[in-house]
């Protein structure tokens, strides 16, 4: 090494020296550490993920995106998207204080997905299962032309297949932006919901925070089954809207999955460290071959999990 | 019951021009055994006013359509019924604990046509409006109407449903009998039932609690109602954080009859009389009830699979979207 390369080296060095002692931005210290909503505990955001988003400490448990969602629940590997390409078109040239078109570009930006729902086929501890999961983060969750779309050929696809139908539901209602079109949506998802249980199959659907409005009002509550994720906020009218109506405060726990869970509105709360294994479990009292108008009459002899034809 | 043919009509704020013009109308005639010069200039005003009154209600803008709707002597379900068949026979209850007043419902004969009726009420009077919770059904509501619907389906009878309501109720008990549920199972059943269902939108349609009893093979709207995913005054209050862009709101949504016409949601818009159905009950009453009979005479030719795939159909086809 000659001088002159040595100094070239120091100099390297001492840039990178620089580099790391560079104190973290703010939003680069923030994306490391994420405060618990509940406790104010201030996790680690990797060890926070590893941990299916839930707070070791108190249990609550975090909103999860829709990939993320898949992650946890499908088997390694077995997603395979369905309708991935699908956009809405504006039907009715939406505009408020910005116009709608630009919002979803907004909304694609933010949370990396092109619509508020996620749906294919997939594996769940070996079974095959229609699954689709909401992502509050995209547009709040809520249902215009291709949310209801998508749902609908998933049960479509479910009932083709004989296989269950899984769907995470977390949103904000109907979308304002499509009008009466995301209405429609409710009547479209809940009678291709009706096709697929006249047909046989078992629809569990899986309630996280926060599920609200038309989505609640029709293929959230639908489900043969109906689970919760614990501490999820689920309902009809939003809490404030009742309070104003109503003119009373209303229990601290109102709307809570725990709260449905004690009116007959839920089946089980379940943590999300349990779903995967839960869902499976289920899935494997309920043989579809037996169900449904094609159905074999019960004789004891059909294995579990045999799903398909 | 109704008789506002005779009652005063109350005038809406967009209407303040002929209201102000009907009163000098009026304030002329008084004095007019006095002056009988008068005669001339009354004439000219009259003449004023079915010119003005005309011109009013083409151009309306979605707010006017909005107020008319909600107009609060619009005739409701209880009216048409009882115009349409004195004989109509009332069924009460959800048979689990509750008759909701805000959803009526009954055995009906329409053009000969033996249907089974079920629609939201508003009350006219204080006491009825809190009776009928300002027609916004409660969980038991939609319950009895499925109950309703369920035994039309047993016995082949079409049904007619007709829809004005601000919404489903917000409140802490219809929560607690789970609100959510009773829609969704309302639009799944709905969507399976044999017989023909012809839904109309005689005032507001209101979010779920509207689509929760108009899961149809025919929607019809009447002129002046409209029909919306969010009450406008929820849309302004979310989307611009502000309570005085309603009209904004209810101008983006494409909430008029004809709109929804165009967007291809609804089949037909039924006239009205001139400014609004409350001006003529029996009018408005006759209009709706040929629009209602023709479309279920037509309905009722097909079998019973065939009903109920058209209706499927439908609704599968609602939606804007691209694949590329």
């Amino acid at each position: 090494m000659d001088l002159k390369e040595w100094f070239a080296s120091r100099q390297k060095r001492k840039e990178l020296q620089e580099n790391i002692k560079q104190p973290l931005t703010t939003e680069e210290y923030c994306a490391l550490w994420t405060q618990c909503f509940q406790c104010r505990e201030l996790l680690y955001t990797k060890d926070l993920r590893a941990n299916l988003q839930v707070c070791p400490k108190c249990q609550y448990h975090f909103r999860v995106g829709a990939l993320d969602r898949i992650d946890q629940m499908a088997d390694a590997g077995s997603f395979v998207e369905l309708d991935a390409v699908m956009t809405s078109t504006d039907p009715l040239k939406f505009f408020d204080t910005e116009a709608y078109a630009k919002r979803q570009q907004e909304a694609c930006r933010k949370s990396g997905l092109k619509e508020a729902v996620v749906t294919g086929i997939a594996a769940i501890n070996g079974q095959p299962v229609a699954l689709g999961a909401m992502d509050f983060g995209h547009f709040g969750g809520s249902m215009g032309s291709v949310v209801g779309e998508k749902v609908t050929r998933l049960a479509e696809e479910a009932t083709s297949n004989r296989i269950p139908l899984i769907v995470v539901s977390s949103s904000g209602g109907a979308r304002m932006q499509e009008g009466i079109l995301s209405l429609m949506q409710m009547a479209k998802t809940s009678s291709a919901l009706k096709t697929y249980h006249e047909a046989g199959g078992l629809y569990i659907s899986i309630l996280a925070e926060p599920t609200f409005g038309g989505v609640t009002a029709s293929f959230a509550m639908l489900g043969d089954l109906v689970i919760a994720e614990p501490g999820a906020r689920i309902g009809f009218a939003g809490r404030r809207v009742i309070e104003q109506t109503i003119r009373q405060k209303l229990p601290a726990d109102f709307q809570t999955a725990e709260y449905l869970l004690k009116h007959g509105q839920v089946d089980m709360v379940v943590e999300r460290a349990n779903l995967k294994d839960r869902l499976s479990r289920i899935i494997s009292y309920h043989d579809l071959s037996r169900t449904g108008p094609a159905g074999e009459p019960a004789n004891g002899t059909v294995k579990s999990g045999q799903l398909t034809k | 019951m109704m008789a506002t043919n005779e009652k005063k009509i109350i005038p809406l704020e967009f209407e303040q021009p002929l209201a102000v013009l009907a009163q000098q109308i009026e304030a002329l005639e008084r004095q007019l055994g006095d002056n009988p010069d008068l005669e001339g200039d009354i004439d000219r005003l009259q003449e004023q006013y079915t010119q003005l009154k005309k011109s009013l209600y083409v151009n309306l803008r979605p707010i006017d359509h909005l107020a008319i709707a909600r107009h609060s002597q619009r005739p409701y379900s209880r009216d048409y019924f009882a115009i349409w068949d004195p004989g109509f026979i009332e069924l009460h209850g959800d048979r689990t604990g509750a008759d909701d007043e805000a959803m009526v419902g009954g055995l009906l004969t329409l053009g000969g046509i033996k249907m089974v009726a079920v629609g939201t009420q508003k009350g006219r009077s204080l006491r009825e409006k809190q009776a009928c919770n300002f027609g916004m059904p409660q969980p038991e509501g939609y319950r009895k109407a499925l109950r309703l619907f369920r035994h039309a389906d047993k016995f082949g009878l079409p049904i007619l449903t007709l829809i004005d309501t601000p919404g489903a109720y917000p409140g802490l008990s219809a929560e607690e009998h789970n609100q959510a549920q009773a829609i969704a199972e309302n639009l799944f059943e709905l969507s399976g039932l044999t017989v023909p269902v012809v839904a109309v939108v005689t005032g507001e349609g209101g979010s779920g609690g509207a689509l929760a009893i108009g899961v149809a093979n025919r929607i019809l709207m009447l002129e002046h109602s409209v029909y919306s995913v969010i009450s406008p005054e929820g849309c302004a209050s979310i989307l611009w954080r502000s309570n005085d862009k309603v009209s904004d709101a209810c101008q983006a949504m494409k909430m008029t009859a004809r709109e929804i016409l165009q967007l291809g949601v609804i089949d037909q818009v039924i006239d009205e009389p001139l400014g609004g159905a409350h001006h003529d009950y029996q009018l408005a009453a006759s209009n709706l009830a040929c629009a209602v009979v023709k479309q279920m005479t037509g309905l009722m030719k097909m079998s019973k699979e065939e009903v109920r795939r058209d209706r499927q159909n439908k609704f599968r086809n609602f939606g804007a979207f691209t694949e590329v």
